[in-house]
């Protein structure tokens, strides 16, 4: 009779209680460092936001207790930034297109998938040693050295993995009816990957890719010794073949800087970063739940 | 009749059209088999630049613990040590925190709701770049664990392993850094992994009267373990290159010392800090640890892409 009823006593019961309680504990360790980070940029980051913040040049470190601005390093963030995306986006989404579209399966395909897959396992730092013996060791690049240009390169190997993935996982996604209409009614096959299966698979690979960006963005492995970093505005075009400041960068010098100065400059561009790459991904996150529920409907 | 007939003689396709499906098709081949070119040429490089190093040194470079530019002698088993120590230590403490947390989330302890916000927190923790990680390691952590770690030192310190008088930063503080950097991966893909195994397993189990618990133990992570081990396998890669949050706080120190709370050094926080101004044969010396560096994450990765190719679609 009486085991029908829930034994409190029972080992296995005491087991399951003290288990269930040891996930728990993980699952709080896990989200604790998250919490505690922006607790701390909103804090330590957020109070140092001022308007001359994003105007101003950085003052080199010493005893000057105004640091200045990061608007160099805000622009040089958006213009490596953007040259990594020129560079990444159309060979990423060309080769995700031959991996979906055209190879069949083959030996070749599953190799580049492979290469995919490690490509986007090395360490972000050989990117940056790569590029710096291909570009800046020889000052290919009409004899610059450092550069942005260097660094949005480099910044550009560690987002093709992505872009091509998303690309192949996006258009594997388009069922083939629309495939065989489209070619069924005389298209070539270029007219059907631009006019029919790419658009339908757009939304994805526009997720994905965002994502790559706002993951590249925040890097900074790759540029310590690829784009250098600049205290000074960036003025114009030939700026992109001169040393360039990024806000990865900024943080990483200015928190290795003993001045307290610095060091408030360092997590207001934290801030600024991490706000921005955050938002990013919950935005992305809320678009693909919500395409998700439509198409289940 | 006849008309008919001219009608579909004008439709049939231009020849520019064709030309630019085919263009179309190869400019796509192409643009794929960069990635290949790419890593190939990532490879090569990073070899050529060694050789000067590699032909000096042979594999001596890898026992030996001399960093010494002045003298131009050079050795990495400091950082070899230190990469190896820190991302398998990093990960032994990673392993029960993140398939606890992976449990949790595809368990109904909570409702769905919560259990998908604190998924959704561990994988935003992933977006965070490293040098904020950093940042925050510098000016939060090392401060709070400070106690600590003399704690530690005062009462374990007849092992090796805390035999230093903690000072600052350290190893110790650059295997908790990447703790926190492991766990999203960990965390993500042993939820993925978890959540395949088929419901009717886990049934089964109930049916014949096992605990919650057993049915896990016995039934649930057996089944995961392929998937978990891959998740594990790519963020050991992940900790071996990872850079910039422990350059910031390994304390960059070339003297080889077994202890955790004596500051070290990594492959990849040695390039971050000394690729800039190096010159002569530091560079060549640099580019073999670079090199070394990528061997280990190219064959832990490719074990990974092994291991999940072989067991992904077992259920």
């Amino acid at each position: 009779m009486n085991s029908l009823y829930y034994q409190k006593r029972l080992s296995r019961n005491i087991g399951d209680k003290f288990f269930t309680s040891l996930s728990v504990i993980c699952a709080l360790i896990a989200i604790l460092p998250l919490i505690l980070l922006i607790t701390y940029i909103l804090i330590k980051g957020g109070s140092q936001i001022t308007p001359e913040l994003f105007t101003l040049e950085p003052n080199p470190p010493g005893d000057d207790l105004d640091a200045g601005g990061i608007n160099p390093a805000l622009i040089g963030t958006l213009i490596i930034t953007t040259i990594a995306s020129i560079i990444a986006i159309p060979v990423g989404v060309g080769g995700g297109i031959y991996l979906a579209e055209y190879s069949k399966g083959g030996a070749f395909s599953r190799f580049i998938r492979f290469g995919v897959n490690v490509l986007a396992g090395v360490p972000s730092i050989i990117a940056g040693v790569f590029i710096y013996a291909l570009i800046v060791s020889t000052k290919i690049l009409f004899g610059s050295m450092y550069s942005g240009l260097a660094g949005g390169m480099a910044l550009s190997i560690l987002m093709l993995p992505t872009v091509i993935k998303t690309t192949d996982e996006g258009l594997k996604l388009v069922p083939n009816e629309l495939r065989y209409a489209s070619l069924g009614v005389g298209a070539s096959m270029y007219t059907t990957i631009l006019k029919v299966t790419l658009p339908s698979a757009f939304r994805s690979i526009a997720t994905g890719v965002v994502l790559g960006i706002a993951r590249a963005a925040g890097e900074t492995a790759p540029l310590i010794f690829t784009a250098l970093f600049s205290y000074y505005y960036v003025t114009g075009f030939a700026d992109l073949f001169y040393e360039m400041g990024s806000l990865a960068v900024l943080i990483y010098n200015f928190a290795l800087e003993p001045y307290d100065a610095q060091n408030k400059l360092a997590w207001a561009a934290s801030f600024i970063l991490v706000l921005s790459i955050l938002s990013v991904n919950i935005f992305s996150r809320i678009l693909a739940a919500f395409t998700e529920k439509t198409k289940r409907v | 009749m006849e008309k008919k007939l001219t009608l579909f003689k004008n439709r049939k396709r231009f020849g520019i059209e064709k030309n630019i499906d085919i263009i179309f098709k190869n400019t796509a081949l192409v643009l794929s088999s960069l990635v290949a070119i790419i890593l190939l040429g990532i490879i090569l490089v990073v070899f050529f630049q060694s050789f000067e190093s590699f032909s000096r040194y042979g594999l001596k470079f890898l026992v030996t613990s001399e960093w010494n530019p002045v003298k131009d002698e050079y050795g990495a088993l400091t950082a070899i040590y230190g990469t190896l120590v820190t991302s398998f230590l990093s990960l032994l403490i990673t392993i029960p925190l993140g398939v606890g947390t992976a449990i949790f989330i595809t368990e109904d302890f909570v409702p769905k709701v919560a259990r998908e916000i604190i998924g959704s927190f561990v994988e935003l923790l992933a977006a965070i770049p490293s040098v904020v990680l950093g940042l925050w390691a510098i000016f939060v952590m090392e401060p709070f664990f400070r106690a600590f770690f003399v704690f530690l030192h005062n009462f374990l310190g007849w092992m090796p392993l805390f035999s230093t008088e903690p000072t600052g930063r350290n190893s110790l503080l650059a295997i908790l850094i990447l703790v926190v950097m492991l766990l999203p991966i960990v965390t993500s893909i042993a939820r993925d992994s978890l959540n395949q195994v088929p419901k009717k397993l886990r049934n089964a189990a109930y049916g014949i009267g096992a605990s919650r618990w057993k049915t896990i133990f016995s039934v649930i992570l057996p089944a995961a373990l392929s998937g978990i081990m891959a998740g594990v396998l790519l963020a050991l890669g992940r900790a071996m290159g990872e850079t910039m949050a422990v350059t910031m706080i390994i304390g960059n120190s070339n003297v080889f010392s077994w202890s955790l709370l004596s500051p070290g050094y990594t492959i990849s926080s040695m390039l971050a800090n000394q690729f800039g101004e190096a010159n002569g044969s530091q560079v060549s010396s640099l580019f073999y640890a670079a090199f070394v560096l990528m061997i280990l994450s190219l064959v832990v990765n490719i074990f990974a892409q092994f291991l999940v190719k072989k067991f992904s679609l077992k259920y």
